[in-house]
C-alpha cells in the first residue's frame, strides 16, 4: 500500500523552489567605518580591538592596538579621546569609556611583559629619526617593525618629548612612559640623547642613512609682551614643566602665588602641577570657561584641586606682587572685547601658557624644505618635505598639536618612508563609509551604564604627583568593552541568521561571519533592519 | 525574561540579539545554532518578510530541540499551511499533518491519543494555526482540547486577520484596523471597538497547565516559553504575535520592528500563566505611545489622515494602559 | 456465542472485538447506546489498549479519529443525522487523506424539522464523500459488516461507513451470533498503516493540490472504490469461510431468479420486503428482492446483471432528493442503462414512518396493474398535503411526471 498521491509529500522538497527569483533588492554584508576609528588621529582600529577585548582576548586586543599605536598605556591616559566624543553609544546612554579599556590593556601588557612583534626580515635600510617625542618614537617603532634599522637622535636628555614634558606625572606616571618606550627600544631602535642635529643631509650622508624623519615638536614658547619690572618673574609653561621633570619634582623658586596665563591644557598642567608643589595656582584666561581650549574634565579636576580661575581677563602688566588685568566681555560672535575696566590679582610669578612655535633651525639649511612664518614645516600627503627622503611630522607640521596626532604622523610617515625605501608608493586602503548612528538598530544593546574610573582622594591630589585617575579592573574593563556596539562591523550576533523568514542566511562559524543564500533570499530586508550594527545593506537588483 | 534563561548579561551583544558569541553554547538560542532543525525550510512561498513563517520556525525549532526531534505537528488551514505545502513541494522537515481549517486542536488530540495507546510516550504533539483557525473557526475544538487537558501544545500565530483569504477581519483583528471586511469608511472606520476576543485569557479560564503570549520580536522569550511548555504535559497554549506585512500594509523589512512596537506600546502584552494564574510578564523596556506602533501600518492610516483621529487613538492608548495595569508592565525590573 | 442483545450493544461488542485504539464520539440519538457501550467497555478494561475520548462535537470526533488514524491507531467513531452533517467537512477530509477510519452511522432523518427517527437522508447527504458505504440489513450483519469494514478500510487505506438503521436495528433486541476474539483476530490482522506520522521517517500529510494534479487525485479515489468493488465480495467470501455466515458483499439477491418484478432496497426494510415477496409469490406474483449492502462503491454492472431477468423494478428507499426524487432509484436507473425495464421509485419510511407489509404489497400490486407513477410517496397523506398547498397539488405532479397513474 503506497502513500496518498499528491497530498502526501516527501519532507524538505521545497528546497527545489528557488524563491531568490522574487527578489528586487539583495542584502549584502558591508564593513562600515566606526566613528571611533574614524576619529582616532592615530588611526587605531578601536572597534576592532574592543571586539577582541569583549571576548577577554586581551593580548589580541592589545596587539590590535599595537598595529597602529605603540603606546596603549600612555594613550589610555593622555589621549583626549576624540573616539569617545564621536562614539555612537552616546546617543543611547553614554559613550564607551574607550580610553579606560585601552589603558587597562596597556597596563596589562606592561604587567605581563608582552613585547611588540618583531619584523620577519631586515631590509638593510637605515633611517634617521630626529626627535624622541611621540611622533619620532611612533615612526621608529613602525619603521623597526618594517625591518629597517632606526636611530633616534634627541637633543634633550630624555626620551618621550611632550609625553614627558607636556603631561604631568599625576596624569601619566613616568614608569608607564619608560615601559612603553623600552618596548620600542627592544625592537633594536637605537637612541642618542643630548645630541643636537645640525645638518641632516650631511649626517645622512656620513652615517649612511637612507631616509630621515624629523619630529622635533614645537618647543619655542610664544611670548606676549607684558611689561614687568622683573622679567625673571615671567616664565614659559613648557620650560617650567620641563624643569619639573627632574627625579623629584621641586617647586621653582618663584614665590607662593603663581599666575598662569592661558586657557589650554598646558596652562592647566602648569597650574595643577604648582598646586601640588604647595603653591597657589591662579589661571587667567581671556574668554569664558566654555570657550577654554582645555578639556572641561581638566578644568573640573583643577577646580576640585583648588586651582583658581579668572575668566574674561587679559593681563596688561605686572608689578611687584600683583598683575593688572583688564576685564573682557564677549561680543556677539563670542570674541573677547576689552571693557576698559581693570583689576589687580596678587601673584609672585606669571607663567605664560599661550602656545609654542617650532624651532626650524635644523631644517633651515636643507635644500627644498619650506616652512611658514610660525616655523610649521610644509609636507606633502606622504609627509615628505620638499627634500627627497626627508620626512617630517608631529607638532612641527600643520595639524592639531596633540600626542595622538603626533603618533599618527609617526605611523603615516613610517609607512611612506617604508614605501620610499622600497621604491614603491604607499597607498592607504580606501576608507569605508561611516557607520552613522541612524544605521544602527540599538534596541538590541542591553542597557549598560558606563564604568567610571576611580579617582585619587582629594588630599593626595592636592599635594602629590600620584596618578589622579585610576584604572578599571578586569571585570569593569571587560564590561566596558562589551558596551561597544561594534558600529558598522559584524560582531556575529546571529540576528540575520535568526530573523530571516526564509532561512537564507548561512552561518559560517566563529570568526567567519555569515553569507547570504541568494537561492532563497526573497529580499525582504528584515536582516538589514534588525542588524544591530548596520553591517547589512540592501542593494537594488538589476532586473 | 524567563527564569533560568540568559541570566548572564553581555552588553555589547546583549541578551536581546538572536545569538551571543560570548555566551556558553548551551545558553544560546536555538535559532543561533547551525544545527537548529529548520522545521520549516527554505523554498516556502510566504510573502517577503512574513512574520508567520518566522514565528513558526522559531517556535517549532524550539519545540524540536526540547523534544529531541520527537515531535509531530498538526496544522490548521491558513497561510502557514498554504505557503508551506503546495504540491509537489513541502517545506516541513518534521512529520506534519494538515486536515482542516477548524479542527487542528482535535486532530492533534487524536494524534496524542494514538501515540498514547501505542505507548509512544516519547513523541510530543504540537498543533498550530492562524488566529482565524484558532480564535474563530477552530475555537470549539481548541476549547475541547483544553478542557480535556489533552497532551497538546497549541500554538496560535496571530496576524490579526484572515490573511490567506485576502485579509478579512477575524476576532483577533484589533479595533480600528482596516481589513477587507472592515473597510476604513463611514462613521466608525475599520474594525469597531468593543468586538473581538482575548483567547489567551479564555485559555487561562480553562485552567490548563500553561498559557503564554509571545512575539517574533522577542526570540529569547518565545523560545523559553516554548521550551517550558514542552517540559509540561497536558493542554498548553502559546499565542504568538506575527506581523503580516502584506495584510497590515507595512514594509517587508519592518516585521520585527512592528512586533516590537506592539509589545513596547503594551498593545500586545507578553505574559505567561499556569493553571489559570498569571505568573510572569515581560516589562516594557522602552515604552512608546500606541501611535508609534499604529503609524507603522497602513491598516491604521485613517487614524492619521486626513487628520489625526485623536479620539480613537486615545481609546487605543487606553487599551494599552489597561494592559500595562493588568500585567504590571511598567514595573522596575530588579537589575541582575 | 449466541446472544439476545440490543443492536447497539451488538455493534459495540463487534467493534470492540476489532480492537480499536482510539474511539471518539459525541452523543446523538440513535447512536448513543453504541458509544455508551464502548465507553463502558474501555472504562472497565474489557476493551484495553484503547482511548475513549469524549469530544465536544461530531466535527471534533471525526477530527480526533483523523489525527489518531494518521498517527497509526485504529480509529472508530459513530454518529447519526445532524451529527454526520456537523462533521461533513471532516468526512470528506478523512477519505481524501486515505485514512482507514470506520464509522457507524445510526441512520436518522435530517431536520428541520428536527426528527430523531430512522431514514437514510443522512447517509445520502454524504454519498459523494468518498467513503465506502455499507448498509446492514440485520443486527447480525451490522456486527459482521464492522469486522469486514476494518479489514477493508485498512487494506485499501480508505474510510468505511457502516449504516445501521436507527431504532429499527440500533434499539432492537435480536439474537445474534457474537464471534470470538480469536476468530476476529484471525480475520483482522493488526493495523499496519500505509503511511504514518513518525519522527523517524517524517512526511507531510495533507498538502495543497492544484489543478495540475487534482483530477488525478479524484480519479485515484474513484479507482480505489472500484478496487473495493472487487475486494468487498472477496472479503465477504473469506468472512463466510471463517465465520460460516453470509454477511456483506455487494448485495443479497433474494428469489430473484426468474422474478419478473424485483424490489431493490437497503437496510432493515429488506426483511419486511422479503416477507412480502414470499407472501406474494404464494399469491402467484413473481417477485424477488435485492438487498443492497454496498452503496459505495455502487455496483452498477453487478446490479444490471442481477436485474436483467426482471421487467419491472421497484426501488424502495428511505430518502428523498427534493426536486429530483429517490437517489437510489436514480442510480439504479443508471445501472439499467438502455434497457427497456420499467423502474418505479418509491420514497418510503421518511422520518421513521413505518413501512408496512400492506403498503409494500399495495405497491407491488399497483405495479402489476401498471398503476404506479414513476415516483411514489408511500402512504402520503394527501389530505394534509392538499390542505397545506391549497389543493392544486395533483395537477402539479401530473405536469412534471411522465407516467400518469390510471386511477
Ligand atoms: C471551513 C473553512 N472555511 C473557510 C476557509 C477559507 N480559509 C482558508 S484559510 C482562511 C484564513 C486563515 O486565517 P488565519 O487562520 O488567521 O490564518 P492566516 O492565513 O491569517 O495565517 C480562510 C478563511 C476554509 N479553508 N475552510
Ligand atoms: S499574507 Fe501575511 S501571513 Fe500570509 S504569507 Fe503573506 S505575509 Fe505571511
Ligand atoms: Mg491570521
Amino acid at each position: 500500500m503506497s502513500a496518498q498521491f499528491a497530498s502526501t509529500l516527501e519532507v524538505g522538497t521545497s528546497l527545489k523552489n528557488h524563491t531568490g527569483s522574487w527578489r528586487t533588492e539583495r542584502p549584502v554584508y558591508v564593513d562600515r567605518l566606526p566613528p571611533c576609528n574614524n576619529a582616532c588621529p592615530a588611526g587605531e582600529n578601536t572597534q576592532g580591538w574592543l571586539y577582541q577585548a569583549e571576548e577577554g582576548n586581551y593580548r589580541a586586543a592589545w596587539e590590535e592596538i599595537m598595529e597602529n599605536n605603540p603606546f596603549p598605556a600612555i594613550m589610555g591616559r593622555a589621549c583626549y579621546h576624540p573616539c569617545e566624543s564621536s562614539c555612537n553609544r552616546a546617543s543611547l546612554d553614554s559613550a564607551v569609556n574607550i580610553h579606560a579599556v585601552e589603558r587597562f590593556l596597556g597596563d596589562r601588557a606592561i604587567e605581563m611583559k608582552w613585547s611588540a612583534k618583531t619584523p620577519a626580515s631586515k631590509s638593510g635600510k637605515r633611517v634617521l629619526v630626529v626627535g624622541a617625542g611621540p611622533s619620532g618614537l611612533s615612526a621608529a617603532y613602525h619603521l623597526a617593525r618594517f625591518g629597517h634599522d632606526v636611530t633616534i637622535v634627541e637633543a634633550g636628555p630624555a626620551i618621550g618629548g611632550m609625553m614627558r614634558f607636556g603631561i604631568p606625572a599625576y596624569r601619566l606616571p613616568r614608569n608607564v612612559i619608560d615601559a612603553e618606550v623600552k618596548r620600542i627600544l627592544d625592537l633594536g631602535v637605537k637612541v642618542r640623547l643630548n645630541e643636537k642635529v645640525e645638518d641632516i643631509p650631511a649626517m645622512m650622508g656620513s652615517e649612511g642613512f637612507d631616509a630621515c624623519f624629523v619630529a622635533i615638536g614645537a618647543h619655542l614658547a610664544k611670548r606676549v609682551n607684558i611689561p614687568a619690572p622683573d622679567a625673571g618673574r615671567i616664565l614659559d609653561a613648557i620650560g617650567l614643566l620641563r624643569d619639573l621633570e627632574s627625579e623629584v619634582p621641586t617647586a621653582p623658586q618663584i614665590g607662593r602665588r603663581v599666575i598662569v596665563y592661558g586657557g589650554g591644557n598646558t596652562a592647566l598642567d602648569v597650574a595643577r602641577s604648582v598646586k601640588r608643589l604647595g603653591q597657589e595656582a591662579i589661571i587667567v584666561y581671556r574668554r569664558t570657561r566654555e570657550k577654554m581650549p582645555a578639556h572641561d574634565f581638566e578644568v573640573q579636576e583643577a577646580l576640585e584641586e583648588g586651582v583658581q580661575f579668572h575668566w574674561l581677563r587679559t593681563v596688561t602688566h605686572m608689578t611687584g606682587e600683583s598683575i593688572t588685568v583688564e576685564k573682557m566681555a564677549l561680543d556677539k560672535d563670542g570674541y573677547p572685547q576689552p571693557t576698559g575696566e581693570f583689576e589687580t590679582i596678587e601673584g609672585d610669578a606669571l607663567v605664560l601658557a599661550v602656545g609654542q612655535n617650532v624651532d626650524t633651525h635644523v631644517l633651515d639649511s636643507i635644500p627644498g624644505v619650506e616652512h611658514d612664518k610660525d616655523g610649521v614645516v610644509k609636507v606633502n600627503p606622504s609627509m615628505m618635505t620638499g627634500h627627497p627622503g626627508v620626512f617630517a611630522g608631529g607638532d612641527m607640521v600643520p595639524s592639531e598639536r596633540t600626542i595622538t596626532v603626533a603618533i599618527g604622523h609617526g605611523k603615516k610617515a613610517a609607512r611612506n618612508i617604508d614605501a620610499y625605501l622600497r621604491g614603491t608608493e604607499y597607498v592607504p586602503s580606501p576608507k569605508h563609509a561611516l557607520a552613522t548612528a541612524e544605521r544602527l538598530n540599538t534596541w538590541y544593546y542591553s542597557d549598560a551604564d558606563k564604568q567610571v574610573q576611580p579617582m585619587l582622594d582629594d588630599l593626595r591630589r592636592r599635594n602629590t604627583f600620584d596618578e589622579v585617575v585610576g584604572g578599571l579592573d578586569e571585570s569593569n574593563a571587560l564590561f566596558e568593552a562589551r558596551r561597544c556596539m561594534s558600529c558598522g562591523n559584524c560582531f556575529e550576533c546571529d540576528n540575520c541568521f535568526g530573523v530571516c523568514p526564509d532561512n537564507a542566511v548561512i552561518k559560517l562559524g566563529p570568526g567567519n561571519r555569515f553569507q547570504f543564500n541568494y537561492d532563497y533570499c526573497k529580499g525582504c530586508g528584515v536582516c538589514a533592519a534588525e542588524c544591530p550594527c548596520g553591517a547589512i545593506e540592501m542593494v537594488a537588483e538589476e532586473i | 525574561m524567563q527564569e533560568g534563561t540568559q541570566r548572564v548579561k553581555f552588553y555589547q551583544t546583549g541578551t536581546l540579539t538572536v545569538g551571543n558569541r560570548l555566551l556558553d553554547v548551551e545558553l544560546r538560542t536555538v535559532q543561533a545554532t547551525t544545527d537548529r532543525s529548520n522545521a520549516i525550510t527554505s523554498g516556502h512561498r510566504a510573502c517577503q518578510g512574513c512574520g508567520e513563517a518566522l514565528g513558526a520556525r522559531y517556535a517549532l525549532d524550539a519545540a524540536m530541540r526540547a523534544s529531541n526531534g520527537n515531535m509531530i505537528a498538526v496544522n490548521a488551514t491558513g497561510c502557514l499551511e498554504v505557503f508551506s505545502t503546495p504540491y509537489p513541494e513541502t517545506s516541513w522537515t518534521l512529520p506534519w499533518l494538515h486536515s482542516l481549517f477548524g479542527n487542528a486542536a482535535a486532530v492533534a488530540s487524536g494524534v496524542a491519543a494514538a501515540l498514547r495507546t501505542q505507548g509512544r510516550h516519547d513523541i510530543r504533539v504540537v498543533a498550530q494555526g492562524g488566529d482565524g483557525g484558532t480564535t474563530d473557526i477552530g475555537f470549539a475544538c481548541l476549547s475541547g482540547m483544553f478542557e480535556r487537558n489533552d497532551d497538546v501544545l497549541y500554538i496560535c500565530y496571530d496576524n490579526q486577520g484572515y490573511m490567506n483569504t485576502g485579509v478579512q477581519r477575524s476576532s483577533a483583528t484589533p479595533p480600528t484596523a482596516r481589513t477587507a471586511t472592515t473597510p476604513a469608511i463611514g462613521g466608525e472606520p475599520g474594525n469597531i471597538f468593543g468586538t473581538g476576543k482575548d483567547v489567551p485569557r479564555i485559555a487561562m479560564a480553562h485552567e490548563i497547565p500553561y498559557v503564554a503570549t509571545a512575539s517574533v520580536a522577542d526570540l529569547h522569550d518565545l523560545e523559553a516559553k516554548v521550551t517550558k511548555a514542552m517540559s509540561m504535559h497536558g493542554a498548553r497554549y502559546i499565542h504568538v504575535f506575527v506581523p503580516c506585512p502584506l495584510g497590515w500594509g507595512a514594509p517587508t523589512n519592518s516585521t520585527i520592528r512592528v512586533a516590537r512596537l506592539a509589545s513596547e506600546s503594551a498593545l500586545f502584552p507578553l505574559f505567561e500563566a499556569e493553571h489559570g494564574e498569571v505568573i510572569a510578564s515581560s516589562p516594557i523596556r522602552k515604552q512608546v505611545p500606541v501611535e508609534d506602533y499604529l503609524k507603522t501600518q497602513n491598516r491604521f492610516a485613517h487614524l492619521f489622515k486626513p487628520e489625526r483621529d485623536e479620539e480613537r487613538i486615545a481609546v487605543l492608548q487606553q487599551m494599552a494602559d489597561r494592559n500595562i495595569k493588568r500585567y504590571d508592565l511598567l514595573r522596575e525590573e530588579v537589575k541582575a | 456465542m449466541l446472544k439476545q442483545i440490543e443492536g447497539s450493544r451488538a455493534v459495540a461488542e463487534g467493534v470492540a472485538l476489532c480492537r480499536p485504539q482510539v474511539i471518539c464520539a459525541y452523543p446523538i440519538t440513535p447512536q448513543t447506546h453504541i458509544v455508551e457501550e464502548l465507553g463502558a467497555l474501555v472504562k472497565t478494561g474489557e476493551l484495553h489498549g484503547c482511548e475513549f475520548i469524549n469530544v465536544e462535537s461530531e466535527f471534533a470526533a471525526l477530527s480526533v479519529a483523523i489525527g489518531a488514524s494518521a498517527a497509526g491507531a485504529r480509529a472508530y467513531t459513530a454518529t447519526s443525522s445532524q451529527g454526520l452533517l456537523y462533521m461533513t467537512e471532516a468526512v470528506y477530509n478523512a477519505s481524501g487523506m486515505g485514512l482507514p477510519i470506520v464509522m457507524t452511522l445510526g441512520n436518522r432523518a435530517i431536520g428541520a424539522p428536527i426528527n430523531i427517527w430512522n431514514d437514510h437522508s443522512d447517509a445520502m447527504a454524504i454519498r459523494d464523500a468518498g467513503w465506502i458505504m455499507l448498509f446492514a440489513e440485520t443486527n447480525q450483519e451490522a456486527i459482521d459488516l464492522h469486522i469486514q469494514a476494518f479489514r477493508l478500510a485498512e487494506e485499501l487505506s480508505t474510510p468505511v461507513m457502516v449504516c445501521v438503521d436507527g431504532f429499527i436495528l440500533t434499539h432492537a433486541y435480536e439474537q445474534v451470533e457474537m464471534p470470538s476474539q480469536k476468530e476476529v483476530d484471525h480475520f483482522l490482522p493488526p493495523f499496519e498503516p500505509a503511511q504514518i506520522l513518525d519522527p523517524n521517517k517524517p512526511i507531510t500529510l495533507g498538502a495543497l493540490v492544484g489543478p495540475e494534479a487534482f483530477a488525478e487525485v479524484r480519479y485515484l479515489a474513484h479507482r480505489k472504490q472500484l478496487t473495493a468493488m472487487e475486494r468487498i465480495p472477496a472479503l465477504a467470501h473469506e468472512f463466510a469461510m471463517n465465520f460460516a455466515r453470509d454477511s456483506g458483499g455487494l448485495f443479497h439477491p433474494y428469489k430473484t431468479e426468474k422474478a419478473k418484478t424485483i424490489i431493490v432496497a437497503m437496510g432493515s426494510v429488506c426483511g419486511t420486503i422479503k416477507d412480502v415477496a414470499d407472501d406474494m409469490r404464494e399469491a402467484g406474483h413473481s417477485v424477488g428482492v435485492i438487498a443492497l449492502t454496498t452503496f459505495r462503491p455502487f455496483p452498477f454492472a453487478q446490479l444490471r446483471d442481477a436485474l436483467k431477468g426482471a421487467t419491472k423494478i421497484i426501488v424502495i428507499e428511505k430518502s428523498l432528493t427534493a426536486g429530483m426524487g429517490g437517489p437510489l432509484a436514480a442510480e439504479i436507473k443508471l445501472a439499467l442503462g438502455k434497457s427497456k425495464q420499467t423502474l418505479y421509485s418509491v420514497i418510503a419510511g421518511l422520518g421513521g414512518r413505518p413501512i408496512t407489509k400492506d403498503s409494500i404489497r399495495g405497491i407491488v400490486e399497483r405495479v402489476a396493474h401498471d398503476e404506479l407513477p414513476d415516483t411514489t410517496f408511500l402512504d402520503l397523506n394527501w389530505d394534509v398535503v392538499n390542505e397545506a398547498v391549497g389543493g392544486a397539488h395533483t395537477q402539479l405532479i401530473e405536469k412534471h411526471t411522465n407516467h400518469k397513474p390510471k386511477s
